[in-house]
């Protein structure tokens, strides 16, 4: 018999047929693509061709109008528990008007944690993404980097199985970005899956082990890192990685 | 009768020498308007939030009821407490009308759709921005309710001072359902009115000043606060 303290886990995460639609337009359709249980996954595509959509999808902030979500460990667990292990980190991060310290303990707040706890678990999340300098400021003060990374920092604590990052760095210098990208290596090293969209070559390249590849709200082409860079499949992954299809 | 000079000067003095006829108004102004002040809070905040946050039937017709009310005159406030309150009225058996505490359900009643109202618009305009990073954090829409009050603190905190001010300034509501009668429902206002009336304008003077004191102070501690909390939250 397992130990029914221990949760299952959540992965891997199967999408059939998923499609979104509003109004008389499609804007996610026929979407089968699997998420396995470990992995850095980017979600790439021109503007517009539904990656944010896709991981609003499978993190549950909205309902697909066809097809199904399922997560393997899911069993009967509802939205709020399964939401509560994972996170998701938005492009421009929603900080609480609060100080950096609390917006990191909010998640655990919800969840009951105690203040010793809370203030200990925050101030280790604090510390892993330097910014215990910052711990008392008010987050809304804070740098567009130092936001994102707190963000980051805040999905920590939730100890995430799985980590959607929605372009998270395209409103970023370079030395924030490497930042994140090392933020999300970290979350990588501990076992969080990754899930992250990008628009950006580069850093798909030094981050993806798979790639999801998505045009106009069909999904063109989901393969290994090496096959899409050097041999898309389709004709607009081969000229999106041109730069002839960018938006 | 006294020139406006020697009114003023015995007005100081009142207030100076604290008068226990000018202290008892003043104490039982502030009482009946705190109380108002606070019962209005406790259920406006929390009316508001709901109201942004859910949508049911009649919503509309309540958001536009609250709007409509933030300008209720304080007559026609004081008169439908006063016909609620009256012998014949629906509450009439508990004998309310002309003590403190009708003064306190007509104030509330002034004060309430403004601190709804505008919570409404305040809780509104944040679950914009928060609705999807608080569900993607694990709060529920009523879980999300005292997060948002929090985070609003700053234009909650200005309109519970706004409330306040409306509900110590009014003369109306307080004079019909209080009766203004000496040592048990005479608040400044409706002293003030009466006082200039009969001629003793020291005593009249000496409220007025307090009132405008009072009202002063909670419009500049308003404004101090927003001021320091924006400048601090960015
Ligand atoms: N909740 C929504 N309701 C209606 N349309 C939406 C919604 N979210 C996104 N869209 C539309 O869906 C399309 C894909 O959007 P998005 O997923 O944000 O693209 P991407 O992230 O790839 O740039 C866009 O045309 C956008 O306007
Ligand atoms: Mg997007």
């Amino acid at each position: 018999m397992s130990d029914l303290r221990v949760p299952v886990g959540l992965l891997p995460l199967a999408l059939r047929e998923v499609g979104f639609r509003h109004g008389d337009q499609d804007l996610l359709k026929g979407i089968t693509l699997q998420f396995g249980s470990s992995g850095k996954t980017l979600v790439m595509g021109p503007n517009g061709a539904g990656k944010s959509l896709l991981m609003r999808l499978c993190h549950g902030l909205l309902r697909p109008t066809e097809g199904s979500i399922r997560w393997h460990g899911g069993g009967r667990l509802g939205g709020q528990a399964l939401r509560r292990r994972q996170a998701m980190v938005f492009q421009r991060p929603v900080l609480l008007r609060r100080s950096a310290r609390a917006n990191v303990e909010y998640p655990l707040v919800l969840q009951g944690v105690s203040r010793r706890q809370r203030r200990r678990q925050a101030d280790a999340a604090l510390e892993r993404f330097g910014l215990s300098a910052l711990a008392g400021r008010p987050a809304r003060v804070l740098s567009g980097g130092e936001q994102q990374r707190l963000a980051l920092a805040r999905a920590w604590v939730m100890r995430p199985e799985i980590l959607f990052l929605d372009e998270p760095t395209s409103a970023l210098d370079p030395a924030a970005t490497k930042a994140v990208e090392d933020a999300v290596l970290t979350f990588h090293e501990e076992g969080t899956r990754i899930v992250m969209s990008s628009h950006n070559l580069g850093q798909a390249r030094r981050l993806a082990d798979d790639v999801v590849f998505l045009c106009r709200g069909r999904l063109l082409e989901h393969s290994p890192a090496e096959t899409f860079f050097t041999a898309p499949a389709s004709a607009e992954a081969a000229a999106f990685l041109r730069g002839d299809l960018v938006w | 009768m006294e020139s406006a000079d020697n009114a003023f000067i015995t007005a100081f003095h009142l207030i100076v020498s604290m008068d226990p006829v000018l202290t008892g108004i003043v104490l039982l102004s502030l009482q009946v308007s705190l109380s108002a002040v606070l019962i209005a809070t406790l259920i406006g905040l929390p009316l508001g939030a709901a109201v942004a946050l859910w949508r049911f039937p009649g919503r509309g017709l309540l958001i536009t009821l609250l709007n409509a009310f933030m300008g209720l005159p304080p007559v026609v406030a004081g008169l439908m407490v006063y016909l609620m309150l009256s012998r014949a009225g629906p509450l009439g058996q508990f004998g309310l009308l002309f003590t403190p505490t009708a003064m306190v359900i007509a104030q509330c009643l002034l004060v309430l759709p403004i601190i709804a109202a505008l919570t409404r618009q305040v809780v509104e305009d944040l679950w914009k921005e928060y609705a999807e990073q608080l569900k993607s954090l694990g709060a529920s829409r009523a879980r999300a309710i005292p997060t948002l009050l929090w985070d609003g603190r700053i234009s909650l905190v200005t309109t519970v001072l706004a409330g306040f001010g409306r509900a110590s300034a009014e003369v109306g509501a307080v004079l019909i359902v209080g009766g203004n009668i000496d040592g048990v429902t005479r608040v400044m206002t409706t002293a003030i009115a009466l006082e200039t009336s009969r001629g003793d304008l020291p005593l009249a003077l000496g409220l007025g000043l307090v009132l405008m004191l009072m009202v002063a102070a909670v419009n500049g501690a308003a404004f101090l606060l927003g001021e320091s909390a924006r400048r601090q939250a960015g």
